[in-house]
């Protein structure tokens, strides 16, 4: 049967085609999908973990056991993760496991462009890379025996173009699941100096072996064409690249790390010429290059930035496209939506004159016009992090803030809390709980109380956590009462100490009828001062010079209402469906 | 099919454009096409601009439409319609929603929403229909259902037989919901076929 699927649909069906019992990830666009579906198929055991590390340990954990497991994340994922996979790598598994990669080139939804092949090369592991969603399911399974066969973690390397790309597919029965005996092998799994540096030429030898494999397997393979022109490439840049150069000879790698340089080496010798054609970093060019082979590549592209079919045509004709209308259009930035109950506690903060360093959500959006609230991102948890190296060195009356969601707070925030509660910061910490981990799509968290396969768990306790690590003052607020929500910082602020608010309450888009009717202005007393503009919600706008709200896109959500000096803004009954 | 037809379909994050085109790339499919179809996630969703690029025909390589070989542009809101008209081919078709979403850039007063666009879509040279979805969204039921509307505009245009759109938007939607969007894709390509270029 023929199926038109993501490649995140994809690795999942290929996952369960090849008997994972054990699935983890935590959320991360474009990852995000491949857990989602896979927990729809009953026989596999899918979680949320709280973080990447947890994920890919428990993943592992379950590999060295004995049965299939599958760990996936965004490239900034296996940043956290990499403390496990590095010596995962020299232990080896058991059962087959995997770990996905989805990177992001061009930073679609991401902090950072990273090239997650580095790391398959730094930790010594096989790397596949598919180019397409039929691919994806294939190559997943492929992992699967390499891993088994080389007893070894494998990294499913995908891109964002890969994950949520459709293409078609053709489904497969799934196969017996198999369960290898747990042996218990100290020497194998307990990795302490003695052990380890024997793993250690197990692994440099067990690379070898790859590389062997590299050379002779079908996922590396040439599509013979003109002889003048050869062109190396893998993962989506084949797509891109078949597009543009028709009639070339391709070397189509599959499987990157190790690269198979017998083959590659033969290949440039039967071309004229030769190109290399890959997204991001010259990882392939460099390591062809360092082997004596004479190739060309970033001299004819870029390092920054998503390839294209267009972007090849430019660099390697020059061709620049025509330039239509859209010059001088209004940009369409992103934004938080319409009674997003983060918005109100940016508009306290920037009364405050607090610095505030901020995580990765949809938060993060408050650093942008007109809100205008956010000093700093970086990463998971650098919010809290951060905020304790801004409280040592500005000047103390000045008011530090960190703010995160309750994921992110869950995923890295809470050693950070520790570490200023032990250190004595005077900070303040703003958890924004929506209950959801909101920015990747919806997905479940320790604070919603739900497992990602619909299991009912009590519901994570951000208070008792805050008190428990030591907190000087902790509340919880409703962040659409303003007022309240006023008080409470400022008392957070003055508190001499740690303090920690907890600002709860459903994301819009979960809970979209926790209000009831929409916003009018009355246009009597309205005084068009303009106020009400400077929270942001893209349900006002400005038309012909005066502040409209768009009954479609209100929430109801009433924080322009009680921001209007005027008390121009009132709630109606009228409520639009949907 | 030989040549692989282009469809490019944009507008506001939060408008159904995701489920437009995966009904769109699975009526081809059940055409016996090959499919790629891409689009972008994450921020982008956030009330930002959206773009999503399906392709259809024997065989297709990228995920994304190359510049200027776009033959259909699919326009949920009228100011995108101006941002992606660099991917249309010469002989191209634009189809857009009659309907307006300031950018915050517009609703804080820092912006301007472009006040001619219907008469440079008429001088881009490109066959334009201009379409009150919203309206015939109503009439079928419900006002979201308005990407079933563009796309049976849409459908009016393209040679595929009305069975697969059918399979493909009932394998999206069930029940009731199936059938506002069937009324709305009926409405939309109704519409399509009286239409004059
Ligand atoms: S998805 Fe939820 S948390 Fe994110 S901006 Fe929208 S309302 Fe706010
Ligand atoms: S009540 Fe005001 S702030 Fe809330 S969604 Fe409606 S317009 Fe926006």
């Amino acid at each position: 049967m023929k199926r038109l699927f993501s490649g995140n649909e994809a690795v999942a069906r290929g996952a369960f085609e090849a008997g994972v019992q054990v699935a983890a990830a935590y959320p991360g666009t474009p990852s995000t999908e491949i857990l989602e579906n896979i927990a729809q198929y009953p026989q596999i055991y899918a979680e949320w973990s709280v973080n990447e590390k947890v994920a890919f340990e428990v993943a592992y954990g379950a590999a060295v056991a004995g049965k299939r497991a599958l760990a996936a994340m965004k490239h900034v994922g296996v940043n956290v993760a990499s403390d496990a996979l590095m010596t995962a790598a020299y232990a080896g598994v058991n059962a087959g496991m995997v770990l996905v990669s989805a990177d992001d080139p061009g930073m679609h939804s991401s902090q950072n462009e990273q090239d997650n092949r580095y790391f398959a090369r730094f930790a010594q592991i096989p790397m596949l890379e598919p180019s397409s969603s039929a691919e994806a399911k294939a190559f997943a399974k492929l992992a699967f025996e390499i891993s088994e066969a080389f007893d070894t973690p494998i990294m499913l390397r995908m891109t964002t173009r890969i994950c949520h790309g459709r293409g078609v597919v053709e489904l497969e029965e799934p196969q017996p699941v198999r369960t290898r005996p747990y042996v218990k092998d100290p020497q194998k799994y307990v990795m302490m100096p003695a052990n380890a540096r024997v793993r250690r030429t197990v692994l440099l030898e067990r690379m070898r072996r790859l590389a062997e494999y590299s050379e002779t397997t079908p996922l590396n393979r040439v599509e013979e064409g003109d002889a003048e022109i050869g062109i190396i490439t893998a993962g989506v840049s084949y797509t891109y690249a078949r597009e543009v150069f028709p009639n070339a000879s391709f070397l189509k790698l599959g499987m990157t790390n190790p690269l198979p340089m017998r083959k590659i080496a033969e290949f440039i010798s039967r071309h004229r010429q030769v190109y290399v054609i890959e997204e991001l970093e010259p990882f392939m060019e460099e390591q062809i290059k360092a082997a004596g082979l004479n190739v060309r590549g970033t001299d004819l592209q870029s390092t920054a930035g998503e390839l294209s079919p267009d972007v090849l045509r430019r660099r390697f004709f020059g061709t620049v496209p025509k330039k239509a209308a859209g010059n001088d259009l209004p940009a369409r930035p992103p934004v938080m939506c319409a009674g997003c109950p983060h918005r109100a506690v940016f508009s306290v903060l920037r009364k405050h004159r607090a610095v505030v360093s901020s995580d990765i959500g949809c938060y993060t959006l408050g650093a942008l016009q007109p809100l205008n609230a956010i000093d700093s991102v970086l990463c998971m948890g650098a919010s809290i992090g951060m905020a304790q190296g801004y409280a040592r060195v500005l000047e103390p009356d000045r008011p530090v803030v960190a703010v995160l969601g309750d994921s992110t707070f869950i995923h890295a925030g809470i050693p950070a809390l520790v570490n200023a509660v032990y250190n004595r910061v005077k900070m303040t910490v703003v958890i924004l709980d929506n209950r959801i981990t909101a920015m990747t799509g919806h997905q479940e968290n320790p604070a919603s109380g739900k497992t990602l396969q619909g299991e009912q768990v009590p519901v994570f306790d951000f208070e008792a956590v805050a008190r428990a690590v030591g907190a000087a003052y902790v509340r919880t607020v409703d962040p659409i009462e303003t007022e309240a929500l006023e008080r409470a910082i400022g008392e957070a602020i003055a508190c001499d100490g740690v303090s920690v608010i907890i600002a709860s309450r459903p994301c819009a888009l979960v809970d979209r009828h926790q209000y009831t009717g929409v916003m009018m202005i009355d246009k009597d007393t309205c005084s068009e001062c303009r106020l009400c503009l400077r929270i942001g919600c893209p349900a006002m706008s400005l038309r012909d010079g005066s502040v409209v709200i768009n009954p479609d896109l209100c929430f109801g959500c009433s924080l322009c209402s009680q921001i209007c000096p005027k008390e121009s803004i009132h709630r109606t009954r009228v409520n639009v469906e949907g | 099919m030989a040549e692989t037809i282009n469809v490019l379909i944009v507008g506001v994050g939060g408008q159904g454009i995701v489920a437009a085109s995966n009904v769109l790339a699975n009526a081809a499919l059940a055409a016996g096409c090959d499919v790629k179809q891409s689009e972008v996630h994450g921020m982008a969703q956030r009330g930002g601009a959206v773009s999503s690029h399906v392709r259809f025909g024997t065989a297709v390589h990228s995920p994304v439409i190359p510049l200027g070989e776009a033959q259909f542009l699919l326009s949920f809101e009228k100011l995108e319609t101006l941002r992606w008209l660099d991917y249309l081919a010469d002989d191209a078709m634009v189809i857009v929603n009659d309907y307006r979403i300031d950018p915050i850039t517009v609703a804080g007063g820092k912006a301007e929403y472009p006040a001619d666009i219907e008469s440079r879509l008429a001088s881009s040279g490109y066959g334009t229909l201009l379409i009150d979805g919203m309206k015939k969204a109503e009439a079928a039921g419900n006002f979201k259902s308005v990407n079933m509307v563009l796309l049976g505009v849409l459908a009016a245009r393209l040679d595929l037989p009305i069975d697969t759109w059918k399979s493909a938007i009932s394998r999206r939607f069930s029940g009731e919901t199936f059938a506002v969007n069937w009324r709305a894709f009926e409405l939309g390509r109704a519409a399509g076929l009286n239409a004059e270029p």
